[in-house]
């Protein structure tokens, strides 16, 4: 065969169909006009000769599609011509076409939301070179905190590793002058970029040359995103000057666009050389178990290398460093992970997961539903279908044109749904969770998204087209167009009615998940953390990147308390170190040993504890109750004994009581010897959900500090006290920054994880909620038109209104029950996992079972209403007429 | 009308492969010509010669072309391309072996056996 004829003709059908046809029908004119010359010439008129030539001629349509099959590939005409009869039925049932492109585009919807977060979080390798062979170091307790020392060990001895690079962060004030404003950036290895094999957009990165010890090079690189807002894309700030925290730097360079570090969730503002102090933290010669102040190990593997293989290497490493230095270094089981989420990654993807398995479910509920409300159409429609067959239409084209329906309608609803979720994704990709931090994710809805959504309206269009199926082929034309589409109906389980079952049982599941996290969190946010959070203001000033000499730190937080304590109508002040408990999951921990101990290895450590530097008036500000002993005084300085004041699990681990433990001593970890005078009630420090940690407080005398929160208890309205203190900070330097909230608003940040949960459960059982109305009310609406002739029937002898609803709606309400029955068990199983992420998430709540009961029952109420009233409003006469 | 022998399955393609080897004709020239060189013995459906001529044109053994016809109307003009004359070639001599094949399978006698 003549292949390039055969697309020759292919083409020209598809391109030019027109022309084609136009071709096609002055051709056969032609023939015609012959035939009819020749008859002519035998002696007809000419009206009559080519009125002979037509019927000579046969069924001209027939032969023009016969011949338009002839030329080959019929399937998009076919195709084009289904599409356009799907759209006329459409827009004849207006209802339904509506119900079920909706219900898609919020099914669709939000999958592609999910999988967006998705995509951003966990699928999409890091804007790297090779990010396959790019790992990070996670220590054996779920971190990946190291002491700066311990990462040169690391980076000297393994030999599994191209080259491994550190990061810490830093949160800075930037100032070229006059601006000064606070930013995050990254204290970086001097070989970070060149690990990462990054070019700079703009000027040079720094390199390990760069560093020649301690404070040796002050070069700062600026990233795309914050060079372009801050100084607007000017290509002069390649070698300026800029202060952070009031020590100059160079700007060397600009960072390439795609490039925001290395970290999903967490995008740079500026890199500088991690050996470059600019906080008065030295971190570089301190090998303590303590204070661990890198905050990521990362590398890529040698080539041929094994993950397995780099493992082992470093836990070699972890095993000698902890042989050589026992008191500073406790060596845990080393694993690798990838850098992005680092250790975050398997809660992210646990929760992510769970999500999208939400949402999955949620799809499929939608194609159950809309697979019974193809059923219902094609069977109010089985007269237009018998007619068809009867016609001599095949089944299989007349399959095809109800798939091409639901095709049509899936594509609709993804389409809408895609539209709501970019606009969605991109809102997500700008918000900023709470202020201050730097929080920032990569959310760009691309190519992949719009195919995974595609791929969902196909797929899910398949699946319900594919529920009236089996209907159509085995309807028979004879008996329907006789008889009317009654047949039998309800008699046995249907699939149907499984597919409904199941729906429900998912929204009843949602209900109850999102019942139980909203219930958690109302609960959380009025239980007792050890502290009280209302009526609570911390003002936070950084010292340091003021500029101010550690010698006169505590001096100026003497002279804040005082001052803010002048301010009228304030109750108690005091001061911590860096954050009071619960704020950004930032807590110190020391590890404590017994009095008796004297080898301070770490493994005689008596207790991990957490550790907070505070002012006398401490606990009475913070509104924690001293159970016994006394609080600090300004007399518990450097030169007193040390002291310090223990929380009620401190007492009890290292004392065994409450009562022994007053006047008792403990070791810490440098060896100093510390009497207890005080005991406190337990709280919560780190988050919400943790088990109970010990804790200790010391005097902030001891232990001075660049950063600090001063904490005020008052009544006053917090606006006007926020302004009062910052006047009261300006008066003593107007050149401190302070940053002002009252508790409350910080502890949105621990619970952010749990509103998180708890909105998107929320939005999911909403989903789940409408879908199953719907599928109630679908359901419930055909039983009822199908049997309204006997509804009638029985009206008309008389029936009451029980004994006509229990006929027309007894068989949704039990499917209903069952439904509910079975979420309600499932959320009840569920909320275990909910127990991690929500505080006191628990199903043993009877408000939680009631509200869940009655969301049910007003569902089923909301969804049988209509189809209810119709049942008992029907008219047997004008009914049994009709027929 | 005893005298017009019906068509047999897939013997159109190749009477209109032979009528157009004879000379470019349109259409309705090519059922004339096989009336013609048949004697009005072969009867085609005037319509179900398109779908035939549009499906030899796809298979690459005929071209067509606008021209003008003796009647001085326009029409479209099929032509053999080479793949339709060693098609035609072909079947030519395929359909002699099963007609030769077909008389002496139908004039065998009893004695020949």
């Amino acid at each position: 065969m003549n292949l390039s004829g055969y697309f020759r003709s292919l083409a020209n059908k598809f391109f030019h169909r027109s022309a084609v046809a136009d071709d096609l029908d002055e051709e056969l004119r032609s023939h015609i006009e012959h035939r009819a010359d020749d008859l002519e010439r035998g002696g007809m008129s000419r009206a009559e000769s080519v009125r002979q030539a037509r019927i000579e001629f046969g069924a001209r349509e027939r032969f023009k599609e016969e011949s338009f099959a002839a030329l080959g590939g019929n399937v998009l005409d076919t195709l084009w011509r289904d599409v356009r009869f799907a759209l006329r039925v459409l827009r004849k049932s207006r209802g339904f076409a509506f119900a079920a492109i909706v219900t898609l585009a919020l099914a669709i919807g939000a999958n592609a939301v999910v999988y967006g977060v998705m995509d951003a979080l966990i699928l999409r390798p890091l804007h790297v070179p090779q990010p396959e062979s790019l790992w990070g170091l996670e220590n054996g307790n779920g971190s990946g905190w190291q002491s700066y020392p311990n990462y040169r060990d690391f980076r000297e001895r393994n030999h599994t590793f191209d080259d491994l690079a550190a990061i810490r962060m830093e949160f800075a004030g930037l100032d070229t002058g006059n601006d000064p404003a606070q930013a995050t950036g990254w204290a970086a290895s001097g070989n970070y970029f060149d690990e990462l094999q990054i070019q700079p957009f703009l000027g040079r990165f720094f390199h390990s040359q760069d560093e020649k010890g301690p404070n040796s090079a002050p070069y700062l690189v600026l990233s795309y995103a914050y060079w372009h807002t801050r100084f607007q894309d000017d290509r002069q700030i390649v070698g300026r000057t800029i202060l952070v925290n009031k020590h100059p730097f160079t700007i060397i360079g600009v960072a390439p666009q795609k490039f925001r570090g290395t970290l999903a969730f967490i995008a740079p503002d500026f890199f500088i050389p991690i050996i470059e102090d600019v906080d008065g933290e030295n971190i570089l010669n301190t090998r303590s178990i303590n204070n661990r102040e890198v905050f990521e190990i990362l590398g890529h593997l040698k080539p041929g290398v094994t993950p397995a293989q780099a493992t082992a290497d470093l836990n070699s490493t972890g095993a000698y460093l902890e042989k050589t230095y026992p008191k500073e270094v406790e060596h845990k089981n080393y694993t690798l992970g990838r850098p992005g989420l680092f250790v975050f990654s398997r809660p992210a993807q646990a929760f992510v997961g769970g999500l999208m398995l939400l949402a999955g479910l949620i799809l499929l509920a939608a194609c159950a539903n809309l697979g019974s409300l193809f059923a219902a159409h094609a069977a109010d429609r089985s007269r237009e279908v018998a007619l068809r067959l009867a016609l001599g239409s095949s089944r299989q084209r007349i399959l095809r044109q109800l798939l091409t329906e639901a095709v049509v309608i899936s594509l609709a609803g993804g389409a809408l749904g895609l539209a709501a979720s970019v606009v969605l994704l991109r809102k997500l990709a700008e918000w900023q969770p709470w202020t201050g931090a730097p929080i920032r994710l990569p959310i760009s809805p691309d190519a992949k998204l719009y195919g995974v959504a595609l791929a969902l309206a196909l797929v899910s269009g398949f699946l319900f087209g594919i529920v009236p199926v089996r209907q159509v082929l085995r309807a028979n034309p004879y008996e329907i167009v006789k008889a009317g589409p009654s047949g039998q109906f309800g008699r046995r389980l249907t699939v149907r009615d499984v597919l409904l079952v199941i729906q429900i049982a998912i929204c009843a599941l949602l209900v109850t998940s999102s019942l139980v996290a909203i219930r958690g969190l109302e609960r959380g946010l009025h239980s007792n953390f050890g502290f009280e959070p209302r009526n609570t203001m911390l003002a936070g000033t950084n010292l340091a990147m003021a500029g101010y000499r550690p010698d006169t730190w505590t001096a100026m937080q003497r002279r804040m308390i005082d001052a803010t304590q002048s301010i009228r109508g304030v109750g108690r002040v005091a001061l911590v170190n860096n954050y009071a408990p619960l704020i950004y999951a930032a807590g110190n921990t020391e590890n404590v040993f017994k009095d008796e101990t004297r080898d301070l290895s770490q493994s005689h450590v008596a207790s991990m504890t957490f550790r907070y530097e505070v002012s006398p008036g401490y606990f009475d500000a913070a509104g924690t109750s001293l159970l016994a002993g006394r609080d600090f005084t300004w007399h518990d300085d450097k030169d007193a004994p040390p002291v310090a004041v223990v929380n009620r699990e401190f007492a009890r681990r290292i004392f065994g009581s409450v009562s022994n433990a007053v006047g008792r001593y403990y070791r810490m970890q440098d060896g100093t010897h510390v009497q207890v005078v005080g005991v406190v009630e337990d709280g919560k420090y780190m988050s919400l959900t943790e088990n109970q940690n010990a804790a200790m407080f010391l005097s902030f005398l001891r232990y001075p500090s660049g950063y600090s929160q001063v904490l005020v208890r008052s009544g006053r309205d917090p606006q006007q006290l926020a302004s009062a203190m910052r006047n009261k900070i300006r008066e003593l330097d107007a050149g401190l920054p302070a940053d002002i909230e009252t508790w409350n608003q910080f502890l949105e940040v621990v619970n952010f994880p749990a509103r998180v949960a708890t909105m998107a459960l929320g939005v999911l059982g909403l989903m789940g909620a409408i879908l199953s109305i719907t599928g109630i009310f679908g359901m419930a609406a055909y039983s009822v038109s199908k049997r309204l002739k006997e509804l009638g029937i029985r009206v008309a002898l008389g029936a009451q209104r029980r004994e006509v609803l229990g006929p027309a709606l007894g068989r949704s309400v039990k499917l209903l029950a069952a439904g509910s029955a079975a979420g309600l068990v499932l959320g009840v199983l569920a909320s275990r996992v909910l127990a991690s992420i929500v505080y006191q998430a628990t199903p043993r709540d009877p408000l939680v079972l009631a509200g869940v009961v009655a969301a049910m029952l007003f569902l089923g109420l909301l969804a049988t209403w209509i189809p209810a009233q119709r049942a008992l409003t029907v008219n047997p006469l004008v009914l049994l007429r009709e027929d | 009308m005893n005298d017009q022998a019906q068509l047999l399955p897939g013997t159109l393609d190749l009477l209109i492969l032979k009528a157009v080897s004879l000379g470019p004709l349109h259409g309705y020239g090519v059922l004339l010509r096989i009336g013609q060189i048949s004697g009005s013995a072969l009867l085609i459906e005037q319509g179900a010669l398109y779908p035939a001529l549009f499906r030899l044109v796809r298979q690459g053994l005929l071209t067509s072309d606008w021209g003008t016809s003796e009647n001085n109307r326009r029409a479209k003009f099929y032509e053999l391309t080479p793949e339709g004359r060693a098609r035609l070639q072909e079947e030519t001599e395929g359909w002699n072996r099963l007609a030769v094949a077909m008389t002496s399978v139908l004039a065998a006698r009893p004695e020949e056996l």
